[in-house]
């Protein structure tokens, strides 16, 4: 039987990731599962200098999920590749970087940096919806991708490149488009879906940000449903996530088109979350005598 | 370290109306836990309610811990309904920031309303190794709780109320700080809703009194990893915000804008 997958030129032992933001950089995790048991990790995301994150109240429970404006948190490119990087290093694990800025260019200085790092790949953030300046700003047309995503692939020539699009758009094909014409390797879909929840004693949002990314079960078919539509739009790898929190559920994005798969805010609901994702995936291979799990990206049969 | 456990519910306490009292049998969690640790409970197996429920230790034993919650929503409403024997997924002991159970002479401990449970273990710890005064407040007379369990670990139990139904009409801290023109205690600790986390705050630093203050906020992961429950930290050179799973719950007064 056989795990391995290849995204986006990342050899993978199987095709499980935890989802950026969701795992910090892996030591708080470290004490609940074994991290060399995943296929990689896709680290919280950094910017070029450290970033403070939002005024709290920054998280909510939705039903079947979780509303968050963190607003990317985070000690900084430099504290990471000094303190986090080697400590990440000693697993047996891929560690892709996911990469968040404010302006082009502070993607491109941030990847120049990336490009010399000992990591396995970037994570290309164009879709957090909980900052006011960059991300989202560059992630919801064809264009914005594109122009983004070329900066950042002439300066990131060493590293595989994966863009992360929102789904807070009408068509999804269209930033996929944008990142695949600009010779990225990989898409990753999707980030979390703006939402917003509202204390009706006070009468006020809960979250001090007023609006929040959604994320949890209750976007996992919105997730499969864009990941079909990309796979349709683009050749290269998709890397899918939302709401994963079984076995079964990856297969699902795997038979729509993902390559690979992230666990997000699955793992808040149980650490170990991300390893009975790997059991779940090798108990369905074990139940349709599958012996290369690649085989069944994309075979999905519409009706 | 914290792990992940399941823990079976060895004896269910109605406390008062929408109150309860589990005992779990929690060993390993109990071997390594300390006063104003707190635990991150699975209430549901199914998915939803999605997220763990944060809830205060109160109580340590050898193999057990004891919590105390109230009924605020789904998640600890699900969680009321179970029955002695029941198995419930906890991750724990969680939080960093714990109370410094350390050599004091004379120390005054405050808590207001719900928030004077996860002050139990500390008492007990402080029990026989300093003079410790509880001072509690409750809304009225019918949620006043533990008033015994606090006199069986403390030297001296003041209760008050808001409206006066029981025992002093007032607020516990008007009654601390009239203690302290007497004589101040050489640390304060204190849990309890924001407003009387504030007022104490201003006082402690205005009177230069050592303090402790456990906070609550909500919580996304409860191990540090999600960065959901900010609380903006002054102690360094500038502020930042840090979290009150990982580095608290338990701050010194100093430390937090709360």
């Amino acid at each position: 039987m056989n795990t391995k997958i290849n995204l986006a030129g990342i050899e993978m032992k199987n095709p499980v990731t935890v989802a950026s933001g969701t795992f910090g950089y892996g030591r708080e995790y470290s004490n609940f599962i074994d991290l060399n048991k995943l296929g990689g990790i896709i680290t919280k995301g950094t910017s070029l200098k450290a970033r403070p994150g939002n005024k709290p109240p920054r998280v909510c429970e939705t039903p079947s999920g979780m509303l968050n404006s963190i607003g990317l948190q985070n000690p900084g490119v430099e504290y990471f590749a000094k303190y986090d990087l080697p400590w990440l290093r000693e697993f047996d694990t891929k560690i892709i970087v996911n990469a968040c800025g404010s302006t082009i260019d502070e993607y491109v200085e941030l990847c120049k940096i990336l490009n010399d790092l000992d990591i396995d790949g970037v994570e290309l953030n164009l879709s957090c919806p909980n900052v006011k300046a960059g991300c989202l700003a560059f992630g919801m047309t064809y264009e914005g991708v594109k122009e983004v995503t070329s900066k950042v692939r002439k300066v990131l020539d060493r590293k595989p490149l994966i863009v992360k699009l929102t789904p807070n758009v009408t068509d999804i094909t269209q930033p996929a488009k944008g990142a695949e014409d600009a010779g990225a390797d990989g898409i990753s879909a999707i980030n979390t879906l703006l939402g917003m929840k509202i204390d009706i004693d006070k009468r006020k949002p809960v979250l001090a940000n007023n609006t929040g990314g959604l994320s949890g079960p209750a976007v996992r078919p919105v997730a499969v449903r864009m990941v079909y539509q990309i796979a349709q739009a683009v050749k290269i790898p998709i890397l899918g996530l939302g709401g994963i929190m079984t076995g079964e559920d990856a297969i699902e994005f795997m038979l729509a088109g993902a390559t690979a798969v992230s666990i997000g805010s699955g793992n808040f609901y149980d650490p170990e979350t991300s390893i009975k994702v790997v059991e779940g995936i090798e108990k369905y291979m074990q139940k349709h005598k599958i012996e290369d799990i690649s085989s069944i990206i994309g075979t999905v049969e519409m009706n | 370290m914290p792990i992940k456990l399941d823990c079976e519910i060895l004896k269910k306490e109605k406390i008062i109306e929408g109150i309860y009292k589990f005992t779990l049998k929690a060993e390993p969690i109990a071997k390594t836990a300390k006063a104003g640790n707190f635990i991150e409970i699975q209430v549901s197996t199914t998915g939803e309610p999605f997220l763990r429920r944060p809830i205060s230790i109160y109580s340590i034993d050898d193999d057990k811990i004891e919590i105390i919650f109230q009924v605020k929503g789904k998640g600890t409403e699900i969680l009321s309904e179970k029955k002695v024997g029941d198995v419930i997924n906890v991750l724990g002991p969680l939080g960093y920031g714990t109370f410094s159970v350390d050599n004091y002479k004379k120390v005054a401990i405050i808590g207001g309303g719900i928030g004077t449970y996860p002050l139990y273990e500390l008492a007990k710890q402080l029990k026989g190794k300093a003079d410790v005064t509880m001072y509690m407040g409750f809304r009225n007379k019918d949620l006043v709780t533990l008033e015994k369990e606090f006199e069986d670990v403390c030297n001296k139990v003041v209760i008050t109320t808001d409206d006066g139904s029981y025992k002093q009409k007032g607020f516990a801290l008007d009654v601390l700080k009239e203690d302290c023109k007497k004589e101040k205690p050489d640390i304060i600790f204190a849990c309890g809703p924001l407003p009387m986390l504030k007022a104490v705050q201003a006082f402690v630093l205005e009177e230069n009194i050592p303090c402790e203050i456990s906070l609550e906020e909500r919580m996304g992961c409860g191990i540090g990893a999600c960065l959901g429950c900010a609380v903006k930290v002054i102690s360094g050179k500038e502020p930042r915000y840090g979290h009150v799973c990982k580095e608290g719950p338990v701050f010194k007064a100093t430390d937090v804008e709360i």
